[in-house]
């Protein structure tokens, strides 16, 4: 059962086959099978208290990071969508540090009604961070220890959130089966400093941080599948290159594919980290061209007068398929090929769809799509999903915007993309059924998010 | 060899030109101030004096922009803040600025009526007359041509200006060109990319079809990267889907 939840993304596959089925459902969430927890039902989701960790010690640093743990935490096991988590208004008074220095009937009890109780410890002490944790089963009072764990690191507010994101990946982890989220990356576009440059942030919009200093423009970024390796396209006196950013040398790496003249667009790595296909116009038309990583053995694999072959998009679970955007028939539409060129074929039926994103199980594309473009025309550029066995999509997004560039997070179940309003372009969030939409970014300036691999 | 000729032609006409020469190094965007998240939209204006002339005549370019550090004149190139300049359009013309700065990006036009001249033999007509610059010459007759909604096929409206370009460049055989693509606000700026990349193409192969070398002329898309104008208006689309034509220096 666990495999089965690792690989699907149920609140997306139960509300698609809601719509396939057309099926008398008395709720959607009974569909949903992801929520999955000790000795529960499997169709609910766990009700979770998390206690607000108790300060020891009297360090002046302590209270101020307890405060960033506290928010972080509850703000993940918010984010993940398999909890219904107990609103801090209603859980018990008092801050138990550990397993002894809880009354457990208490959490259990209303209002609380908590199935679940995170609690712990924390404690700053010389420049040095303690965190003790622990995950407890409140209908099992006998033997309530469900998950314990002690993590440190130096002493400091980025700290306290990355503990944060390990302590709530933990929990996700021992009671849904799913992999968290919440020590992942998204990295971005961010004209906040006067040029496009690629930056990086946490999954929750928190710790921003540039990357590129290049001071042109750049596009695109596409972080590779070990998450060492940043590839994105930028625009210099050889026109606009595929250009590698090594995050582990923190400088600009070679990657001789991309630069070989015509203009060179939206990189996209292989699932195994193995090739990058891209789109470049070096021999004519925009095609979709493919490379190893390290830059050798280039070919091009779609030939299409008049084409406009962009966006590449691998099928992470096989890397035998590309979806892409292609404008051969007019309005761009998103196609899918083998990954030598082909069997190609159309997915989307009209309208403008493009910057295809493939699932991590490999069922699903996002995109973004105006299905009444035109001149005129009232449609919105909104966020689809589509189940590419069925041919069923579903509308993510509506009335909010225009809305761009989705990309899936590493356990399949969350996406972020840009919403532009009145020219202001920020990052959002939701879960893959569109509901939960959260914005990541205030500056105005950002776009083109990509989420890191795990 | 040619550049070194280029920096002669440069000095001699920089002697002959009153107010900033269109070969003068660019000046720096201004930088003064730290970039911070956000800023206060930049202001823009733009007035053209007189607005009426005769071809020969010369009209004063006044303006003034705040919150912005990066400001250009289309045809001109890069300018201060503020400032004022003479110029001396030989048709019709819309001074075109736009004034980009950390809360965004202004825009402001001034369009010149030139009447034809009415004393031929008193107005100098020919375009290798000393008194214009290599710059001001090549943007008088190689101007930039605009395309249709999601279309990358140069229209018949543009037939005549991609004739008189042909016809210059034949004529200035050492002059490069640069052709940009660029499309309007809507749609993913990955696919509009590609879009300005065939814009600029197509009209790269008509000035090929018309006899220019290959070799001479570069292209690059700007998709909806540098637009000429922010406003979600047809009019303002219709600006912003064009191939633009400049020296390749």
């Amino acid at each position: 059962m666990m495999i089965g939840l690792r690989t699907l993304p149920r609140p997306l596959a139960g509300i698609l086959s809601f719509c396939l089925l057309s099926s008398v459902i008395p709720a959607l969430h009974a569909q949903d099978q992801v929520h999955t927890g000790i000795g529960l039902p499997t169709n609910q989701h766990i009700r979770l208290a998390a206690a607000d960790f108790k300060p020891v010690g009297n360090d002046p640093q302590t209270p101020q990071l307890k405060t960033v743990f506290d928010a972080t935490l509850f703000n993940d096991l918010t984010n993940a969508g398999v909890f219904d988590m107990v609103s801090k208004s209603m859980i018990p008074t008092g801050t138990p540090g550990s397993p002894q220095e809880i009354n457990l009937a208490q959490w259990a009890a209303d209002p609380a009604n908590a199935s679940m109780v995170a609690l712990g410890a924390l404690a700053a002490n010389g420049g040095r961070l303690s965190v003790s944790g622990w995950v407890l089963d409140a209908k099992n009072p006998g033997s309530p220890q469900v998950l314990g764990k002690k993590y440190e690191d130096n002493a400091s507010q980025d700290n306290a959130r990355a503990i944060a994101h390990r302590f709530a990946d933990d929990i996700i982890a021992r009671l849904s089966g799913l992999n968290g989220i919440a020590e992942t990356k998204i990295y971005f576009v961010s004209a906040r400093t006067g040029t496009k440059e690629i930056w990086m942030m946490d999954y929750d919009g928190q710790n921003p941080k540039i990357v590129t200093r290049l001071g042109s423009t750049s596009l695109s970024p596409r972080i590779s599948p070990d998450n060492t390796r940043l590839a994105f396209s930028s625009i210099g006196k050889e026109g606009w290159t595929i250009r590698m950013y090594s995050l582990e040398l923190g400088r600009m790496v070679a990657f001789p594919a991309g630069i070989a003249g015509g203009s060179n667009f939206s990189p996209a790595w292989s699932g195994d980290g193995a090739r990058i296909a891209f789109s470049s116009s070096r021999t004519g038309d925009p095609a979709i061209w493919v490379a190893d990583s390290t830059g050798g053995n280039l070919h091009k694999i779609t030939s299409f007068h008049g084409g406009h072959d962009v966006s590449p998009t691998w099928n992470p679970k096989t890397n035998t398929q590309i979806a892409w955007v292609s404008g051969r028939t007019g309005l761009p539409q998103i196609y899918t090929m083998d990954a030598d060129g082909a069997n190609i074929q159309r997915v989307t039926d009209g309208g403008y769809a493009i910057s295809p994103s493939w699932s991590p199980n490999g069922q699903f594309l996002a995109f973004s799509w105006n299905r009444k473009y035109g001149p005129g025309a009232p449609g919105g550029q909104d966020i689809y999903v589509i189940d590419l066995a069925s041919r069923r999509w579903l509308q993510l997004t509506h009335d909010a915007g225009s809305n761009d560039f989705p990309s899936w997070s590493p356990d399949g179940r969350h996406l972020v993309f840009q919403r532009e309003i009145g020219h202001q372009s920020e990052l959002w969030t939701m879960l893959a059924d569109g509901t939960e939409q959260h914005q990541l970014t205030h500056s105005g300036k950002d776009s083109m998010p990509n989420w890191s691999w795990k | 060899m040619s550049s070194k000729k280029r920096i002669l032609t440069c000095l001699v006409l920089l002697v002959a030109v009153i107010g900033f020469a269109g070969c003068k190094k660019k000046t720096p965007p201004n930088t003064g101030t730290a970039p911070s998240l956000s800023g206060p939209a930049p202001t823009a204006q733009l007035t053209a004096t007189p607005t009426t002339i005769t071809a020969g005549d010369q009209v004063v370019l006044s303006w003034r922009t705040t919150d912005a550090n990066s400001i250009s004149i289309d045809g001109i190139g890069d300018v201060p803040s503020a400032g004022v300049k003479t110029v001396t359009p030989t048709e019709s013309t819309s001074y075109h600025l736009v004034a980009r700065g950390e809360g965004g990006s202004a825009d402001a036009t001034a369009r010149v009526t030139v009447n034809a001249a009415q004393n031929a033999v008193a107005v100098p007509n020919d375009m290798s007359s000393s008194n214009l610059t290599e710059e001001e010459q090549f943007k008088a007759s190689v101007q930039d041509i605009f395309f249709d909604y999601d279309s990358y096929e140069v229209r018949s409206d543009a037939q005549g200006a991609l004739s008189k370009s042909a016809a210059y460049l034949a004529q200035h055989a050492n002059i490069k060109v640069l052709i940009g693509g660029y499309c309007d606000e809507r749609g993913s700026n990955e696919y509009n990319l590609t879009l300005g990349q065939s814009r600029a193409n197509s009209a790269k192969q008509a000035l090929v079809q018309a006899g220019i070398a290959a070799d001479r002329i570069r292209v690059v898309s700007y998709g909806k990267e540098k637009p000429f104008c922010s406003e979600s208006t047809e009019e303002c689309w219709q600006q912003n889907r064009r191939a633009g034509f400049s020296i390749d220096r």
